[in-house]
């Protein structure tokens, strides 16, 4: 029976590390991640859960206490944000060459400058070729969905890689909204026990973790940790299937609203495709053929198929909660407009920047959006490429 | 796969995952003392086998065979000289190159 009750993001995070109860949780407080250890560690001397919880002394030594626990063979989860997520960098990338199955829930809030705490997503962006799986939520409901099924992809034989588990700081985090949960039982099958084949407290296997690789060997390990992201996609798919057996909510890399017959869609990542949604809801009642692509997984990238969700579309929207300051526009609009022009696309595209530092996105503004998509493919409206959302000008 | 099996013609697809290596003592297959540039040298006559830079040497390179050292393991001693400064009898002496 599912459990109908209310929660924000980061208790559905902590409820759902609770039911996983892994082995290991190493954490740094930082807002807006901080009440999940904080909610953690209570479940912990509550003796809820038998958790070995170690307060560290900084994010950097969060991830190393993390890849130290998952080589040892433990089921290892962390949490942060932002600058906590800097922190960690030089460590997060050995997470994922060293294929530890580490889960971190990422509470995406910007980098600092200038100084702020709000939403956006340059922390884990920043992080996007780190090796590690990024699967985004929209809501408090998906970020306590897809943690229940981060260890499965993580732990696969298949997959061997660390996965982050990313919602909107404060929109997702803080707010909150109805949620359905499942009980322990069902969750504890589906997730299932951790049995490394290879770990550091097998006395009977001494093994080597991290060795140096000299450049003879570091292109082909390189090979074998890109393939293992490649494969992940299918894992990804086959452990979503699994959950809806469970939950009846049905996972994929990416989903579509209103897509069927969609002329001007916006493809975008986490809390904005609520807004957006409401948005297309309006559209469609004038008669607009809006839609949406919410991109649940980042990496590995869907780009083939996120084109060919998009092949009907007259315009497309793609939009960032990041500036990559790269001149040309954000991660998502670079890699989503590199896989449309390999498919061949004729859609107009225009790559918008929004919601930087927690600023925030009304439904206007997306029925805005929609309303240039349509002057583009008509040829009324011209974007100067990359626009921001809202901006003050 | 076996660390002896693993060479600079091995594929991506037979290497082990993130490079691990599931046995112990694989530096033995490896000469790791390649890039030393100054060299420990022994004068027997000054030695007295007190065996105190035994446990001071970080690589394990003076073997000890019968309660004495012999002469180092070149093939793993990086030539940090910490052995020059462990031996009470200024025994050993580093030469300059390999």
């Amino acid at each position: 029976m599912a459990i109908r009750t209310r929660m924000s993001g980061n208790e559905a995070t902590a409820e759902a590390i609770r039911q996983i109860n892994p082995d290991v949780m190493p954490a740094f407080p930082i807002t807006p991640s901080t009440e999940i250890p904080q909610m953690v560690s209570t479940m912990v001397a509550n003796g809820q859960i038998d958790t070995e919880f170690v307060p560290v002394e900084s994010e950097h030594s969060s991830m190393s206490a993390a890849i130290g626990a998952s080589a040892a063979g433990a089921r290892t989860l962390t949490a942060t944000s932002s600058a906590g997520l800097a922190l960690m960098w030089e460590v997060v990338y050995v997470a994922a060459s060293s294929r530890q199955p580490i889960v971190m829930a990422v509470v995406n809030r910007g980098l600092t400058g200038p100084l702020n705490i709000n939403a956006e997503h340059s922390d884990s962006m920043g992080a996007r070729d780190s090796g590690w799986i990024q699967i985004y939520g929209e809501n408090n409901q998906e970020a306590y969905d897809n943690m229940l099924q981060a260890f499965r992809i993580a732990e696969d034989p298949k997959v061997h890689l660390p996965v982050m588990i990313c919602q909107d700081g404060f929109i997702t985090s803080h707010a909150v909204e109805n949620i359905s949960l499942l009980e322990d039982g069902p969750v504890k099958e589906f997730v299932g026990s951790y049995e490394p084949e290879h770990y550091l407290l097998n006395g009977e296997e001494p093994m080597a973790v991290g060795p140096y690789a000299v450049s003879a060997y570091c292109m082909e390990a390189k090979k074998a940790q890109a393939e293992a992201m490649i494969r992940s996609k299918e894992v990804i798919l086959q452990v979503a299937r699994e959950f809806e057996e469970i939950s009846g909510r049905g996972y994929g890399l990416f989903e579509e609203y209103q897509m069927e017959d969609a002329e001007y869609a916006v493809v975008a990542i986490g809390s904005v495709c609520g807004t957006t949604k409401d948005a297309i809801d309006r559209l469609r009642e004038q008669g607009v053929k809006a839609g949406l692509v919410k991109v649940r997984v980042f990496r590995p990238f869907p780009g083939e198929e996120l084109a060919e969700a998009l092949k009907g579309c007259k315009a497309v929207a793609i939009m960032d909660r990041c500036e990559s300051y790269s001149a040309q526009g954000g991660p998502l609009g670079a890699e989503l407009m590199a896989a449309m022009y390999r498919a061949k696309a004729t859609a107009e595209t225009v790559n918008i920047v929004y919601g930087l530092s927690g600023r925030d996105v009304r439904v206007e503004d997306m029925m805005q959006v929609y309303e240039d998509l349509k002057g583009l493919a008509e040829g009324r409206k011209t974007f100067e490429q990359y626009p921001y959302l809202g901006l003050r000008e | 796969m076996k660390a002896s099996q693993i060479n600079e013609n091995t594929r991506w697809q037979d290497l082990t995952e993130g490079l691990k290596i599931y046995e112990p003592a694989t530096s033995r297959q490896f000469e790791t003392g390649e890039w030393r540039t100054q060299t420990p040298v022994v004068d027997w006559d000054a030695c007295r086998q007190c065996l105190l830079c035994v446990p001071y040497c970080p690589d394990s390179s003076i073997p000890v065979s019968e309660g004495k050292r012999g002469e180092f393991d070149l093939l793993h001693c990086k030539g940090c000289g910490i052995c020059v400064k462990a031996c009470p009898f200024g025994a050993i002496t580093m030469k300059e190159g390999r």
